[in-house]
């Protein structure tokens, strides 16, 4: 469904008028990094998602911690769409834009559809505000902003007023701003204040006045839109509730979703869960998860780097727990040589990969999807590894849980990919039922497994693994390194056979795995046609909603997602070669493309945005256009 | 030393010994090592089946391949680690890292600096033959001032690392030297076992290819009275046969040899060592061979508390009065209901 308003809303006569009921709409909060407006969006989200909305967000905010007051690359922003229809995007351009500041506006209008409403603090429209957004002249003042609708004023001054009451300095007092602002957001979409009045509490538990203070500058942003007698564009939406399945929802980031499905893989193997982890940015929040999750048999370990956070893993597979570790890009470089180990040894691991932009230290919080070669490829030596890329929030629940399965199912490291999309997006999502998993239990080697008592680190099951043993167990002492071996002892073997022997071993094995995944379905449309566009990852919902929007046009296209990267689905060579035509598009420069090409020989054709920011629906609508024209 | 290994298992320096044939240089110091553990392993108790070798990569870190125990041969510097999480796994396992000047002082300084840190409860035994063995002979973190090497043709020109000072440095509680063929590297072996916690000791090996003879100075018998001096907790720090000492120069916070005249080593005033004194162990590993003998045995040895009881205790009280339940985390916090 159409996830963005597409005609202006009538009816902007006053206060407390509804406006027509629209599908679906977008608010983008703009501020200053120390605004609080990834606060702000993550409790609008919660209230639209208690409302019953359907949503999905995107936060956008600066590498730089705090980042100098008041400049243009000190800007954070937090988006979000919601609506009573199905959402998969964050939306292409707001609807509504509450800018903290200069910078924040001229950062974010652009974005803004013609006819959008602009919600401006004229409290911090001075002249070093202004100076420092380079802006020569007042852009409230100047007609700069005609196409747009303005509602400008005092949100400062208001705050101070709210909030005089509770003896705070100028400092504190001003903090609660972003509240103010998340009141009147709340009168405008008709949303219940109470769940954010309880956060409030629960969260100022220690300093009951800051609590107060912040309530009262809540209310008073709610009030302000209830009863100030405003002519002009604010007015109040209501947006009915989305239609979903029945069930018990909540809104879940990608980060938690991964934290949650590791711990449900681990269970579902039978074994503890050891997570090595290093600071990254936008793969720490794992380890932030895992570490209060110590009663589910977890062990998080904080490392000296990213390589010994594989390493311990990895030693800790060793030791009959499923390793996992988890980065971003310029971390998961620094792990090769380990993953390498582990396809070596032959031992589970779940390295979880959080893409950001690249290459080097790149865009450290923004998102991207170019280490998919690095996933597939980045290893020396013939290193072949499973890639599993979860495409929202709440796939990457399942996602985790698959990764576990195989790394233990076929003793092998498996690399799930996310990105800073959606490791940080929030969506509602179902929640699971973890008994409705079915288990894979893990079984140790116990007795030698060889004639005469002989044990065989290296045998083979049907899937081409080998058994999982643990020290500590009598009677099977053996050795196990990097250096290649014996196809059966294990022992040190550099002869010309065994490393033949061994390599086709590991590839069989990875290879193997297409068999044991599910076959790829169209995620939309049907199987041959004129256009297939095949995605992976987090452009799934721009991809998704451009496909549906074209289909209702009538247009012949169909959207193929896939989350097996490596190894492929068995049929979706077959699959591919049924369209005329196969359009990728990605955040990269087309490394999914040439692993198609590559593998089936189908002109697979590119579309690729490397800006940081998700695809917009409208651009791949476009090329979709293009490309059956 | 863990529980678990207080538990005697009766085994022989046979039984220690892997079907695998030794491919170390004929001479090469490490077999003495080797025999030395296997030797020192049935007379602590070792169970083979809960012991196991963790190694980097290098001469030294094939070490593994020859223990008939659990064994795992990883990557260059990165042992440590490996251990780490091993440990952590299973804290009852008995876990020796075996690694070398180059792997342990240079591409995996940092692993070692923060395994010591921590204090898991493992034995790292570093063999320091002050060059790069396995790729042919290029000078190392620990090679003299000057050696000449493949990479360093006229002399190397960077001062080299300290060992046993690095790792005292980097909070280790058990600090011990020995040499390859010394016939006390046994009971320094049984000593840094029956520490708990990281205990570091740096074993001086003869590369007889590509550094031959370096420690000769003071482990040929010729050097060995004046250029060894053992020490022993709750002894005077005596050396050439009682004939010398070592005592603390008060004026400047330093150690100086002094003559002991007919065994009167309290005339000469000769410190006694003490194990447990962290100061005078500093003194003790920065003592400059040449004017001063070279300190062996155990320098320091003081427990602290390690750190998987540490992960463990946390853990359980992390854990305390909650259960598992996965289905409730998965509904945490504010949810709605569609009907």
């Amino acid at each position: 469904m159409a996830t963005v308003l597409e005609s202006e809303p009538e009816g902007h006569t006053g206060g407390s008028e509804r406006a027509p009921m629209p599908e679906a709409v977008v608010v983008r909060f703009a501020g200053d990094s120390g605004d609080g407006m990834q606060l702000t969006g993550g409790q609008f989200t919660l209230s639209t998602a208690l409302a019953g909305n359907d949503l999905a967000t995107f936060p956008d905010f600066p590498a730089e911690i705090r980042a100098p007051q008041g400049t243009l690359f000190g800007v954070s922003a937090f988006q979000i769409n919601f609506g009573s229809t199905e959402i998969d995007t964050a939306g292409d351009a707001p609807d509504v834009l509450v800018a903290m500041n200069p910078a924040a506006l001229k950062t974010n209008v652009g974005a803004l559809k013609a006819g959008g409403l602009i919600i401006a603090d004229t409290g911090e429209f001075n002249k070093r505000n202004l100076e420092k957004a380079k802006y020569d002249v007042s852009p409230l003042e100047d007609g700069s902003l005609e196409k747009w609708q303005v509602l400008a004023f005092d949100i400062s001054a208001l705050t101070l007023e709210a909030v005089k009451p509770f003896g705070l300095g100028n400092k504190e007092a001003l903090r609660c701003k972003n509240m103010w602002t998340l009141g009147l957001a709340l009168w405008m979409f008709d949303r219940d204040r109470q769940p954010l009045i309880d956060w409030l509490k629960g969260k100022f538990a220690k300093a009951p006045v800051l609590a107060d203070a912040n309530i009262a500058a809540l209310n008073a942003g709610h009030a302000y839109g209830e009863t100030a007698e405003l002519s002009g564009p604010l007015k109040q939406y209501h947006l009915a509730p989305a239609a979903s399945e029945p069930g018990l929802y909540r809104t879940v980031t990608g980060a938690e979703a991964i934290s949650y499905g590791l711990v449900a893989g681990a269970q579902l193997a039978g074994l503890d869960l050891f997570f090595g982890g290093y600071p990254i940015t936008p793969a720490s929040a794992i380890l932030h998860n895992l570490a209060r999750l110590k009663e589910f048999g977890v062990t998080t370990f904080q490392a000296e780097d990213e390589i010994a956070a594989i390493a311990a893993a990895i030693g800790a597979s060793y030791g009959g727990q499923l390793g996992v570790t988890s980065s971003s890009g310029p971390g998961i470089a620094l792990k090769g040589e380990a993953m390498g180990l582990a396809i070596m040894t032959e031992l589970p691991l779940v390295i979880v990969n959080s893409q950001r932009g690249g290459p080097s230290t790149g865009l450290p919080t923004k998102t991207e999807q170019s280490d998919l070669y690095q996933a597939v490829y980045g290893r020396n030596g013939d290193a072949p590894m499973p890639v599993i890329a979860a495409r929202s929030p709440s796939d990457a629940f399942e996602c985790a849980i698959e990764a576990c399965r195989l790394a233990v199912q076929y003793m092998t490291p498996v690399m799930l990919l996310t990105d800073g999309y959606i490791a940080n997006a929030a969506e509602p999502w179902k929640v699971p039922d973890p008994n409705g998993f079915e288990a894979f239990p893990v079984t140790f080697l116990e007795e030698p497994n060889g004639p005469d008592g002989k044990v065989l680190p290296y045998a083979r099951d049907e899937k081409g693994a080998r058994p999982w043993i643990k020290p500590g167990t009598p009677g099977l002492m053996h050795r196990i390194g990097g250096i290649e071996k014996n196809p059966g002892t294990g022992n040190i073997d550099y002869s010309p056979g065994s490393h033949q022997t061994m390599t086709n071993a590991r590839k069989d094995k990875i290879d193997g795995i297409a068999a044991g995944i599910p076959a790829q379905e169209v995620t939309l449309g049907e199987a041959g046609g004129k256009l297939a566009l095949v995605g992976w990852g987090s452009t799934y919902g721009p991809i998704h909603q451009a496909v549906r929007r074209a289909r209702r046009k009538g247009l012949d296209v169909s959207h193929i997602h896939v989350r097996h990267v490596w190894p492929l689905p068995e049929n979706l060579g077959q699959l591919l070669k049924s369209y005329d035509q196969v359009l990728v598009p990605e955040m990269n420069t087309g490394q999914f493309k040439t692993v198609l090409r590559d593998q089936y020989l189908v002109d697979a054709k590119p579309l690729n945005k490397t800006s940081g920011q998700p695809f917009t629906i409208a651009e791949i609508e476009a090329a979709i256009a293009a490309a059956l024209a | 030393m863990n529980e678990m290994t207080k538990i005697a298992v009766q085994t022989t320096l046979k039984d220690w010994e892997t079907d695998q044939e030794v491919r170390w240089c004929p001479g090469c110091g490490d077999y003495a090592i080797l025999k030395a553990v296997q030797r020192t392993l049935p007379e602590i108790g070792a169970d083979p089946a809960k012991t196991v070798f963790v190694s980097g990569i290098g001469c030294s870190s094939r070490f593994p391949y020859y223990v008939e125990s659990y064994g795992f041969h990883t990557i260059h510097g990165r042992a440590p680690a490996f251990a780490t999480g091993l440990k952590l796994a299973n804290p009852e396992l008995d876990v020796w890292l075996v690694t070398g000047d180059g792997d342990g002082m240079s591409i995996g300084g940092n692993h070692t600096m923060h395994v010591l840190r921590r204090n898991l409860n493992t034995q790292i035994l570093l063999f320091n033959n002050e060059i790069y063995g396995l790729t042919k002979g290029q000078y190392s973190p620990t090679s003299r001032l000057g050696t000449v090497s493949p990479t360093t043709p006229l002399g190397s020109v960077d001062r080299p690392a300290s060992p046993c000072a690095f790792a005292l440095g980097a909070g280790g509680r058990f600090i011990a030297r020995a040499y390859d063929v010394s016939k006390e590297l046994p009971a320094v072996l049984k000593a840094a076992h029956a520490h708990q916690g990281a205990a570091f000791v740096e074993i001086f090996q003869n590369c007889i290819v590509y550094n031959k003879d370096v420690f000769a100075d003071f482990t040929e018998k010729a050097g060995a009275a004046m250029g060894q001096l053992w020490l022993k907790h709750g002894e005077p720090m005596l050396f050439n046969k009682g004939t010398k000492g070592i005592a603390l120069d008060t004026e400047t916070l330093s150690l100086k040899v002094v003559d002991v005249v007919d065994g009167d080593w309290q005339a000469a005033g000769v410190r006694v060592h003490d194990e447990r004194n962290r100061a005078l162990a500093h003194l003790l590993v920065e003592m400059p061979f040449g004017p001063f003998p070279m300190a062996l045995g155990v320098i320091y040895d003081d427990p602290r508390p390690t750190f998987e009881a540490a992960v463990i205790e946390e853990r359980a009280r992390a854990s305390a009065g909650k259960t598992a339940n996965l289905a409730k985390l998965l509904s945490k916090g504010q949810t709605w209901t569609v009907e």
